[in-house]
């Protein structure tokens, strides 16, 4: 029997504000516990949240990049639990008139091209963080409480896991690319949530959801979804039936385990949030927010193939993070020669930052100097083999690679005046050579080149060099 | 120093001249405490208190003047327990924007008076720290849940006290206690530190013997507070400004749902003289109808019981207030500690107010209550093209006896049928003395004025308090 999956993602992406969602309490990460709090956080009696209007903001540059409808008015509910994270014991979410509906991204999977629906987009506020120590007490630390979150909930539109994991990847780029979220997995600025059902092919009706919570990367989305699929299959063909619940992954052995079984819905006890007066959002407002949103990736990427004639693969590496790609932009626009600039950024820089660990906001390489260095390639100021030296320096210390190679000497020579002289010396000092080039070999000329590099050390204009030799040794 | 007797500009004037100093007058009001002990109307006092270094008597009218808090507004380093069991150990860090602002204008604030447990009652029966009196007979309720501050004015312990009305809170403890007491259009005053009850319905106000008392104080705490998103950006007029004018031409509107066989003959009587009175000043009294009227008590009751609900999740006893002891795990905790520090009438809405939200019953309950209450607000839109007021008793019987009401819930809650409209739709509404009932037990004359229009509501009060002269009776009870 043929089986079909519906899968459907709840994505939670934290969004880069400065301070808190509803109070004036610092956004952090790694701070010590309970040191980014206020009354408000602790949910003490009396307090009111104030909205930080930032957050609309930067949650409409995430509807706007996904193509989504912001409604006219948003407002606030209350979504009520208990939980010694939650101090109000109600979360302040959308639940009634969310921020946006129906936005969609395209994704491309096993070479065919799909769009996948985003239900709606909703601001809320994240819980604090539960800790079990090991003495019998548990701890709340609520620095993470009333952080904003974004949480994008999508159409049940993707139909296997390597749909599922191209939409996370696009969604986090597209996201990432807008500067509303750091979208980490690690720092859990980005969280995902998945849900799954199958059903035999040709049945209508959907099969019964079966949802995992906070998987670690996409990965594991991948390989949680893939074990389901299996799992629920093998459940269905035995003459079970799968339990409507949520399951944990455990990257260890790969498989799901039964958390707890779901009977009906929670009832949250959803209501409009007395403290909080519904916002409207002016289109006016929306249009400037969109004149701020930075170029998607997908424009990113036709720019540089189209314009600059970067090969797919460089534009996809590039784009591999915004700021990668910043830097690239930056690089072109301060006149460095975009395929040296993406050559220089893919293989030296990025090599530079594997081997060093570090990130590129961490060197002291800037956009500028990467592209007065492509500059004294292209003219021919200095060879790319002093090129690695020049870029050694400047990636470690920030050095100007001009004055650097004007302080060091380490101009290429050019001067057929100085050469010419030279090449003539070592054709005749070679005699050898010669009759080596005559009888068609190749590797003759290499030698006579490093002859004169070693006389120049290094400095000689390699290709000015190969020219000279060549009419010098078809004179004898 | 009597302060049946006094005001806050009387006070003032004798500050500057000297010929009392701050101290004596918080001693006097620690002393009229200690006399009317009787009344249980503190739940705390803090006998150390000081009024402000360098008082500017010119600055602020109400500087070294005692003013008297309700218990469930917070007050940084001063025990805030809103009555309840749940919170009677609470001392807040931080001060509720009202207080903040009379710090500012130099009052002094050195206790906290009692109420119905988070505010849930109209008898003031509904307290962790026992029933409160009323002045005037004390076998009557002083009402509710502002019962400690009304009963604090009637007897003269302080000029002015804060309460907080979420369906009459303040005008009904007003009314049967003889006073002035008025709930400001809401969002007029921020309810940062005001212990959350009804949210879209609670509202600080103030009570005060004299009319203009209360203008004074309002004009200190009103006006844009950016810790309170629900409150307006209106600029706040000088309230007293309106003190004095003439009602000829005065549009005055009477439902005729408030002057019905519901209310007692007495009470009707004494409203009615009020009425005359404006009529002969030349004020225009129109008849009109609030047909919603009827629906008032369910409605609120589903919306505040399922805000309150809400509100009254976060006390579990982690983090502040009263834990149970003996607990064996989180949910015991929490069941605990819950069930053992709220009283009967809090669980009783708590219950309500949840069984309202919940999946299934929602649209039914909650959101058919928020339906009426446009409905409702749609009524007074329509009648306040054509008035400027609307009139009539504010409560339907005076104060009844203590134990008389406590156990049937249902006619507890049908007392605030008169005071609930105005919480519902964000009106501005005070209760001014109207006279004595058959029993000598005062009655209460409600005015209500259009949203931000607080204005209207003191010009009216101002008239019936000259008119009457109401404010020289002295409670019967205080004799004894």
């Amino acid at each position: 029997m043929n089986f079909k999956s519906t899968i459907g993602l709840e994505v939670h992406f934290e969004l880069k504000t400065k301070s808190k969602i509803f109070s004036p309490s610092p956004v952090t990460y790694g701070a010590d516990p309970n040191t980014a709090t206020n009354v408000i956080d602790w949910g003490y009696p009396g307090v009111l949240p104030m909205v930080n209007k930032d957050v609309y903001r930067l949650g409409i540059m995430v509807a706007l990049a996904t193509h989504a409808h912001i409604l006219p008015q948003t407002h606030f509910d209350r979504k009520n639990y208990f939980y010694p994270d939650n101090p109000k014991a109600y979360q302040i979410t959308q639940f009634f008139q969310p921020l946006a509906r129906d936005g969609y991204v395209e994704v491309e999977v096993h070479g065919k091209k799909k769009r996948i629906g985003i239900h709606e987009m909703h601001i809320e506020e994240d819980a604090g963080k539960n800790t079990h120590g090991t003495n019998g007490f548990s701890y709340v630390d609520l620095n993470r409480q009333g952080v904003p979150l974004l949480e994008v909930v999508s159409e049940p539109d993707m139909s296997d896991p390597d749909e599922a994991y191209a939409y996370l990847e696009k969604l986090r780029k597209i996201v990432q690319f807008t500067g509303a979220s750091d979208v980490k997995m690690e720092e859990g600025s980005m969280r995902v949530d998945t849900n799954i059902s199958i059903r035999p092919a040709g049945q209508e009706k959907l099969g019964t959801k079966v949802e995992m919570k906070n998987l670690n990367s996409f990965e594991h989305v991948r390989q949680s979804l893939a074990y389901e699929e299996k799992r629920q299959q093998q459940v269905l063909l035995s003459g079970g039936r799968v339990q409507m619940s949520t399951r944990r992954f455990d990257e260890n052995t790969g498989k799901t385990y039964l958390e707890r079984v779901k009977e009906g819905a929670s009832d949250y006890r959803y209501f409009p949030e007395p403290d909080i007066p519904p916002y409207k959002i002016k289109q006016s407002w929306v249009d400037e927010i969109a004149k701020t949103l930075p170029e998607s990736p997908m424009d990113r990427r036709k720019r540089y193939i189209d314009e600059y004639g970067l090969k797919p693969v460089d534009a996809d590496v590039l784009l591999q993070t915004k700021e990668s790609s910043d830097f690239f932009d930056s690089t072109v626009k301060a006149g460095g020669d975009p395929v040296l600039a993406a050559n220089w950024l893919n293989t030296q820089v990025n090599g530079y930052l594997n081997d060093h660990r570090l990130e590129l906001a961490d060197v002291k390489l800037t956009p500028e100097h990467l592209a007065a260095m492509i500059k004294l390639i292209k003219d021919g100021t200095i060879s790319s083999k002093i090129a690695k030296k020049v870029f050694a320096e400047t990636i470690a210390n920030g050095t100007d690679p001009k004055q650097y190679v004007e302080a060091k000497g380490m101009v290429q020579l050019s001067d057929v005046s100085v050469l010419g002289p030279m090449v003539t010396k070592v054709v005749d000092d070679n005699p050898q050579s010669v009759e080596d080039f005559k009888n068609g070999k190749d590797r003759a000329i290499g030698y006579l080149v490093g002859q004169i590099m070693k006389q120049t050390r290094g400095k000689a204009n390699p290709k000015l060099v190969n020219k000279l030799l060549n009419e010098e040794l078809n004179k004898r | 120093m009597d302060y049946l007797t006094e005001n806050i500009d009387s006070l003032n004037q004798k500050l500057a001249a000297g010929t009392v100093s701050a101290d004596e007058l918080l001693q006097a009001s620690l002393d009229q405490i200690d006399a009317h002990k009787n009344l249980n109307a503190w739940i705390t006092v803090d006998k150390d208190a000081k009024p402000d270094a360098d008082l500017d008597f010119k600055a602020s009218k109400l500087a070294g003047v005692p003013i008297a808090i309700k218990d469930n507004i917070v007050t940084k380093g001063l025990r805030t327990t809103a009555a309840s069991h749940i919170l009677d150990n609470f001392v807040p860090v931080y001060d509720a924007t009202v207080i903040k602002r009379l710090h500012k204008a130099q009052a002094t604030i050195f206790g906290k008076t009692n109420m119905d447990e988070f505010a849930m009652g109209s008898s003031n029966e509904n307290s962790y720290f026992g029933l409160v009196r009323n002045p005037w007979n004390l076998d009557h309720v002083p009402g509710g849940s502002s019962g400690g501050s009304a009963a604090a004015i009637a007897s003269g312990d302080v000029v002015a006290a804060l309460g907080s009305d979420t369906g009459g809170s303040i005008r009904q403890p007003a009314a049967f206690n003889g006073i002035f007491g008025i709930k400001p259009t809401y969002g007029r005053v921020s309810r940062w530190g005001l212990i959350a009850f009804g949210s879209s319905l609670d509202q600080i106000g103030v009570l005060t013997k004299r009319v203009r008392d209360a203008a004074e104080v309002l004009n200190v705490i009103a006006g844009p507070d950016d810790h309170d998103a629900t409150v307006s950006e209106r600029p706040v007029p000088d309230f007293t400004a309106a003190l004095g004018k003439d009602v000829k031409g005065l549009r005055v509107a009477v439902p005729k749902e408030y002057m019905s066989d519901a209310v007692d003959a007495d009470v009707r009587a004494a409203v009615q003289k009020q009425i005359d009175a404006l009529q002969a000043a030349g004020a225009i009294i129109n008849e009109v109808t609030l047909p919603y009227t009827k629906y008032v008590v369910p409605t609120y009751y589903l919306i505040a019981s399922s805000e309150a609900s809400s509100n009254l999740q976060r006390y579990d006893g982690i983090r502040y207030g009263f834990r149970a002891k003996d607990t064996k795990n989180l949910m015991d905790v929490y069941l605990k500690s819950r069930s053992e520090g709220f009283g009967e009438e809090v669980k009783r809405r708590i219950m309500l107010g949840s069984f309202a939200l919940s999946a299934g019953y929602y649209d039914a309950y909650f959101m058919q209550a928020s339906r009426v209450r446009t409905l409702i607000c749609r009524d007074f839109d329509n009648i306040f093209k054509d008035n400027d007021v609307i009139v009539g008793p504010t409560t339907t019987t005076p104060a009844f006896k203590i134990g008389e009401e406590i156990q049937d819930p249902v006619k507890m809650y049908n007392n605030d049928i008169l005071t609930i409209s105005a919480n519902l739709a964000g009106l501005p509404a005070a209760s001014v003395p109207a006279g004595l009932s058959d029993d000598g037990l005062p009655v209460g004359f409600q005015i209500m004025g259009q949203r931000f229009d607080e204005a209207h509501v003191f010009q009216t009060a101002d008239f019936i308090e000259c008119s009457n002269k109401f404010y020289q009776q002295k409670p019967a009870g205080l004799e004894d």
